[in-house]
């Protein structure tokens, strides 16, 4: 019955999946938390920087996203990610580019909306310590806004999981690439969508299930 | 504004640490410091009283300038309140501050709470940190606590955490932006004593209160606020047996007869 599997890497596509997740994840975990930081800085054009970034990207389309960093950035303005003559690399490290900057938005967001969870008296004992802005937020604020959005992060995880499909745009050799590539060669149109409807499933299942013990275990009690 | 020629208790305490000049402020439409001057010398406890919405939290937040101010010059131990930023944080890191809802923060521990200004700020060494932390738990009297979150402590051992954490920076001086108002009857006893005592070893204090027992047995000095504005200022057994301002008088005819 599953015959037609034979010759595929389906194991290898997936693994790409997992690798544009992790970078991705890691990647947008980082630079949404300095737009979060940035957009409740008390310096006007950080502020500004950070509310203008999120409502542009966050309303762009990941395709777009993603194609631009091929033939925008990779092709018109020669941003090769360090690696010129190895497209495999290449696209793969532009996807990750792409994927970074528009999880970031969501990121930012979910983190702020953590961060007003914060009673502003917590800011307040720690600014009256003397600690200065960032002190303040990375000692005070942000570990206990992190607490409280482990929960809309699982979403956000979850999203850019499947969302890693879209690097197959721009040729990534990930699970939807290989997909196509097998309903093109295959008659069994409804199993390998099956198989590969499955495998997401398989990563971003226990995501959500690990994440909503971890928020649980974490939470901050006032 | 009534002036009063206040005869002060202490006469070794002459310097002035904390000055308020014509301090203005607005919350919008509302004028809520008018012309504030208020002087607090080196060692004395001045305690704030009045009724609400008379300006005296916002007078207390604005000596660390968790409020700034529009008009007027405020200045500590001789040096005026920088802008926002690493020198105010320095001048603050001098000022204690004791909060109505106590602000311990929440996802450390009571100990990691006294210890973290220590380590951050004032750069001591973390096993020194400890042990003074420790000892000043001890001397509120939650020193077997050291390891709890504080969403496990009552509220009277909250706050007398809060306050090892503000003298935990060794500080110049210490507002108290009602330290009781959040507790429970039982429990506002733990917190005074904790701040009578360091009345006594000459701590400068800023008590914003509704606590008139506190005011008469610690404090130096009773400021009265009405409408934002000082109407009076004396000593407590002047001000409690012989209020010179009607204003005064009507407050005191509320609170001490019902």
């Amino acid at each position: 019955m599953f015959d037609f599997l034979e010759g595929y890497d389906l194991l290898g596509a997936f693994w790409v999946t997992v690798q544009l997740t992790v970078y991705s994840a890691v990647g947008s975990l980082i630079w949404g938390t300095l737009l979060a930081g940035m957009r409740v800085s008390p310096v006007p054009l950080m502020r500004g920087f950070g509310s203008a970034y999120v409502n542009v990207v966050r309303n762009i389309p990941l395709t777009i996203i993603i194609l631009f960093t091929a033939m925008g950035l990779a092709d018109t303005f020669g941003v090769t990610m360090g690696a010129a003559d190895d497209v495999k690399t290449r696209v793969f490290r532009l996807a990750v580019l792409g994927l970074v900057a528009y999880h970031a938005a969501f990121v930012c967001e979910a983190l702020r909306s953590g961060i007003n969870t914060v009673p502003v008296g917590q800011a307040e004992a720690a600014r009256s310590l003397g600690l200065r802005f960032t002190q303040v937020l990375t000692l005070v604020i942000l570990p206990q806004a992190f607490r409280s959005v482990v929960g809309p992060m699982a979403n956000v995880l979850i999203a850019l999981t499947k969302n890693t499909t879209v690097a197959a745009v721009i040729g990534v050799s990930e699970a939807a690439l290989l997909m196509s590539e097998m309903i093109e060669n295959e008659a069994e149109l409804l199993l390998i969508s099956a198989i590969f409807a499955f495998g997401f499933v398989c990563l971003t299942l226990p995501t959500g299930l690990i994440l909503g013990w971890v928020s649980k275990r974490v939470a901050v009690k006032r | 504004m009534t002036e009063v020629s206040v005869a002060k208790k202490d006469s070794a305490a002459t310097d002035e640490l904390v000055v308020l000049k014509s301090v203005n402020k607005h919350f919008g439409a509302l004028h809520v410091l008018q012309d504030i001057d208020l002087t607090i010398d080196r060692g004395e406890v001045v305690v704030v009283i009045g009724p609400s919405g008379s300006g005296k939290s916002t007078l207390c937040r604005t000596i660390n300038r968790l409020e700034t101010i529009d008009t007027g010059t405020i200045t500590i131990d001789g040096r005026p309140l920088p802008q926002e930023g690493r020198e105010l944080a320095r001048l603050r890191a001098d000022v204690g501050m004791v909060f109505q809802s106590f602000n311990l923060f929440a996802h450390k521990t009571v100990l990691e709470n006294v210890m973290l200004g220590q380590v951050k700020v004032r750069r001591t060494e973390k096993k020194q940190a400890e042990e003074k932390a420790r000892a000043l738990l001890d001397r509120v009297g939650v020193g077997t606590q050291a390891d709890k979150y504080p969403a496990q402590l009552s509220g009277g051992q909250q706050q007398r955490v809060a306050i090892a954490r503000a003298l935990a920076m060794g500080p110049k001086v210490m507002l108290f932006d009602e330290p009781t108002s959040a507790l429970d009857p039982e429990m506002i006893n733990e917190v005074l004593e904790v701040m009578q005592q360091l009345a006594r070893e000459g701590m400068t204090m800023i008590v914003v209160t509704h606590e008139m027992g506190f005011a008469r047995s610690a404090a130096n000095r009773v400021v009265f606020m009405a409408d934002g504005r000082i109407v009076e200022q004396a000593t407590p057994d002047q001000f409690f047996s012989n209020p010179r301002s009607d204003r005064a008088k009507d407050f005191l005819s509320k609170i001490l007869h019902h």
